[in-house]
């Protein structure tokens, strides 16, 4: 049936047949999720404070990682059009911040100077 | 090796590279280290997809290059704004993220909903959307609005908007939501399933203005730290969504980063969560501004000029009314006039000082002041009671000493920076009125205390320039 197809296209992991896998599926995403989420509160705790700005045009661009989402929503072949639509939307939205992100923040880090720079 | 492998490979490099990134922002040393991590790690990230939507059979590719070029374009001038810009540049590239996530979110629900799979729609599907949505939409306009405040544009009110029933008005909307979202979660498929969506989409749009509206500049720092929350949790729940380990780590790292800014943020402040969003600010506000007309001293930019060149030890406070003058680089010449003169200047750094966090620090770091010589609140208050002069420019409620003493004061508790024990205190000032949160602050009306009225880069440069001549007189 052709419904039963599109479950198994591209970037789509088709869902496990049986429940019960599936549950453990999910249950590995939010192990990820919780080790992931004290990894980061770990070692962002550390982040200098003078940093804060660039640390968070860091996470900016970091954030932009939806674009892996995007993009295999973009992708999807037989996918009607409003539907890769929207991924590409979402693509140039990731876009933007990934390039302004990464950029800004390299742009301000390269600003802090431990000692003073020649006077003029 | 099977593309899956290649694809899961990949992630997980990318993951590791993500991690030191942060990891590297530890040290300002290391920290352009961290850049160049984190742009390997989303190379990797989208190569990844890539081979794995290649080998999967993808389409489209010409469209989402151009996606990519266009963003691209849009991205480069949005990193060469004026460093001033930054609290609004960020505020807007958090409007950008909760879009992509938001908008990912529709396209699968209405995808699986099209496909009828029964299959694909299981609960903790259903309900990572919800939130994937929800979190989303409400960071795009809430961004939106946040960036449209410290933009200052016209229509949009600067003060906090408030009204009575506001937070009824605001959790009854939100019941509504969460019984759409149940009913999502239980009748996915429903004839009406997409109506619920779309009233989901609607009132998470809605909700990202209603909790800004209320919210005072002051509490940008905390806002907008919440925000870069709220886009990384719609990154995780994505990632739950699309079973995406590579997403849900990235994700909670930015979470958590955002959660660590809020709690830092907060604590500065000495207030809530609860209280930043729900704020009672805005009454306390009303209920402050009834105090009776006090003298100012003022003092002539000379005497001053005199003071600080005796003095050993200058404390330089900084605020969002340096950042608003962009006044960094004329401070940047007094400290250097002073500097050659033996005395020794520090700048007190409050962590709300400005409007995000860390706001003032990059601004001096751009006027090429060494970092070793910003110093954070907790260690220069034991500095304070040796220091010659205290100079405020345009900081106002983190040197309110009602901070500490007054307990009617809607700050009171907020640790602040100790100026009030300097010897003397020289308090650069647009104009009479009180700060941001509408409160007078007993600073300027101590015996040391002189104002020097007028906008903080022309006294500044003014201040400078006795200074020089004074130099050139000899």
């Amino acid at each position: 049936m052709m419904l039963r197809e599109h479950t198994e296209t591209p970037g789509h992991p088709a869902p496990a047949a049986g429940g019960g896998h599936g549950q453990l599926d999910y249950m590995g995403a939010l192990f990820v999720f919780m080790l992931a989420t004290f990894i980061g509160v770990m070692v962002i705790q550390r982040v200098s404070r003078l940093l804060h700005t660039p640390l968070m045009s860091l996470t900016n661009a970091i954030s932009a990682i939806a674009v892996v989402g995007a993009l295999i929503v973009s992708a999807g072949k037989d996918y009607p059009g409003y539907i890769t639509a929207l991924g590409l939307v979402a693509i140039f939205c990731s876009t933007t911040n990934i390039v302004s992100g990464f950029l800004i923040t390299d742009r301000m880090l390269k600003m802090f100077k431990k000692r003073e720079g020649v006077a003029k | 090796m099977s593309a899956e492998t290649l694809v899961q490979l990949l992630y997980l490099v990318s993951t590791a590279l993500f991690i030191l990134s942060l990891r590297w922002m530890s040290d300002p040393e290391t920290a352009r280290k961290g850049v160049f991590s984190g742009v390997a790690a989303m190379i990797l990230a989208v190569a990844g997809t890539l081979a794995g939507v290649m080998a999967t059979g993808g389409t489209h590719y010409w469209w989402i290059l151009g996606a990519f070029a266009l963003g691209a374009a849009i991205g480069y001038p949005l990193a060469q704004v004026p460093l001033t810009a930054v609290p609004q540049r960020t505020a807007l590239s958090h409007a950008f993220g909760g879009l992509a996530a938001g908008l990912v979110g529709t396209a699968k629900f209405f995808l699986y909903y099209g496909q009828r799979n029964e299959a694909a729609l299981t609960t903790f599907i259903v309900v990572a959307l919800v939130a994937e949505i929800l979190l989303g939409f409400l960071t795009f306009t809430g961004s939106l609005l946040a960036a449209g405040k410290l933009q200052e544009v016209k229509w949009i009110p600067q003060r906090p908007v408030t009204y009575p029933g506001q937070n009824l008005t605001n959790l009854a909307l939100f019941g509504v939501a969460l019984t759409l979202g149940v009913a999502l979660v239980l009748h996915p498929l429903a004839p009406w399933a997409p109506w619920a969506f779309g009233g989901v989409i609607l009132l998470s749009l809605a909700f990202g203005v209603l909790l800004i509206i209320p919210i005072g500049g002051a509490d940008m720092p905390t806002v907008i730290s919440i925000l870069n929350s709220y886009a990384g949790l719609s990154a995780v729940a994505m990632g739950f969504v699309l079973n995406n380990k590579l997403l849900i780590t990235a994700g909670a790292l930015d979470g958590s980063s955002g959660l660590i800014l809020s709690i830092i943020m907060c604590k500065a402040m000495n207030r809530s969560f609860f209280n930043v969003l729900f704020g009672a600010f805005g009454q306390a506000q009303t209920s402050a501004a009834g105090g009776e007309q006090k003298a100012y001293k003022s003092d002539t930019v000379e005497s001053a000029a005199q003071v600080m060149e005796q003095a050993s030890l200058v404390v330089i406070v900084p605020g969002y009314g340096m950042a608003v003058a962009q006044a960094q680089h004329k401070v940047r010449e007094l400290y250097d006039l002073l500097k050659k003169r033996g005395v020794t200047v520090k700048f007190a750094i409050h962590p709300v000082a400005g409007r995000m966090p860390g706001h003032m620090n990059v601004l001096l770091a751009e006027a090429e002041i060494p970092y070793t010589d910003l110093v954070e609140m907790d260690e220069i208050n034991g500095d304070l009671p040796q220091a010659d002069v205290a100079l405020i420019i345009g900081a106002n409620d983190v040197v309110n000493p009602a901070a500490r003493a007054d307990k009617t004061s809607p700050i009171y508790g907020m640790p602040i920076i100790d100026a009030d024990k300097a010897k003397t205190v020289y308090a650069i000032k647009r104009s009479k009125n009180p700060g941001f949160a509408g409160i007078d602050n007993e600073l300027y009306f101590l015996d040391k205390t002189f104002m020097l009225f007028g906008d903080a880069k022309s006294v500044v440069g003014e201040l400078a320039r006795k200074l020089a001549g004074d130099n050139s007189g000899h």
